[in-house]
């Protein structure tokens, strides 16, 4: 069985949407952070509670944006590639 | 095995026009409206003087949202409280939907992205009612000239973040739980193969439903409210 040019581009898109999903790094690391940072925040301040967690969600749903974008790229490669059929 | 992912089936085409397909979604979107309509309907029926019961229920979440944004937008918001409701249950009904066996309302991009585009319309329209015209095109030139590129890139990149965000959630989460019953179903034919059905199907999808479907629905439908208060409130706060 060989390859034909749509078989490479299927896996090569393949590839490219695990790669694209390395981008989970950021925002975990960042949304770690965050939610870190907020607990320290309560610990000096309990009363604040409910403001402190309503802020980390509004951020940490910011932070999130760069890894919902690669999961969009990584679905468009997988399930609706552009790319197919073109050769 | 057979892992099946597709976007919403079209069911039929309005007026027999192929440009003009009714999908799962739209299907979906008017039953869940129809659900929000009923319990309207049905909370606030026969309402007395001193609330108990459905009555209670009804003006206990009215408060509550009312209260969300009075905290977030601060005084002299609330007129905004009925549209935030209607996003709020919207999207949490929308979402968990898929608890109904039926297709999430909001794991298509056209419901998200209409959403987006209301809320990005309420922001223009604030900011230009409380900075004037002149004062919204000055806006775009903030702090110099040279980054009005980047402020119009900024201000387009606002609806489209929050719809890729709810819409990437959402469909993220049907993508996992559909490739992880394919794995399951592989992985009993191959330790299993004697029985009849696929057991090691049951169990991990329930727990992986309840954080991917009910969970991030909830998450979810409050974070876009949340952003849409956050980005009004930041429009009329300028001025």
């Amino acid at each position: 069985m060989g390859i034909d040019s749509n078989a490479f581009v299927a896996g090569m898109s393949a590839l490219g949407a695990g790669m694209a999903m390395i981008a989970g790094l950021g925002p975990g690391i960042g949304e770690g952070y965050t939610a870190g940072q907020a607990c320290a925040a309560i610990g000096r301040q309990p009363e604040a509670q409910g403001d402190i967690t309503r802020t980390m969600i509004l951020g940490i749903a910011m932070a999130e944006s760069t890894g919902i974008y690669a999961l969009v790229i990584a679905l468009i490669l997988l399930f609706a590639n552009p790319f197919v059929g073109n050769f | 095995m057979n892992v099946e992912i597709n976007g919403p089936k079209v069911l039929g085409y309005l007026f027999g026009n192929p440009n003009l397909p009714i999908t799962e979604t739209m299907r979906n979107a008017w039953i869940v409206m129809a659900v929000i309509l009923f319990l309207c309907i049905f909370l606030t029926h026969r309402m007395q003087k001193i609330p108990k019961g459905k009555q209670a229920l009804a003006e206990k979440a009215v408060v509550m949202i009312d209260n969300l944004v009075e905290n977030t937008m601060g005084k002299g918001c609330q007129a905004f409280s009925p549209y935030i409701a209607t996003l709020l249950m919207s999207s949490l009904f929308g979402s968990l939907a898929t608890l109904f066996w039926m297709r999430p309302v909001t794991a298509d991009l056209n419901t998200t992205l209409g959403w987006a585009l209301i809320t990005f319309a309420l922001i223009t329209f604030n900011k230009i009612k409380y900075n004037g015209i002149g004062g919204y095109l000055k806006g775009f030139l903030e702090p110099v000239f040279v980054m009005a590129p980047l402020n119009v890139l900024s201000e387009i990149a606002t609806p489209v973040s929050m719809s890729f965000r709810h819409f990437g959630n959402m469909a993220g989460g049907l993508v996992i739980s559909t490739l992880i019953m394919g794995a399951l179903q592989v992985l009993s034919k191959a330790v299993l193969g004697f029985l009849p059905v696929p057991l090691l199907q049951i169990g991990l999808p329930g727990v992986l439903s309840l954080y991917f479907d009910c969970f991030t629905a909830c998450m979810q439908a409050f974070i876009f409210s949340m952003l849409t208060m956050a980005y009004v409130g930041d429009a009329r706060g300028s001025s």
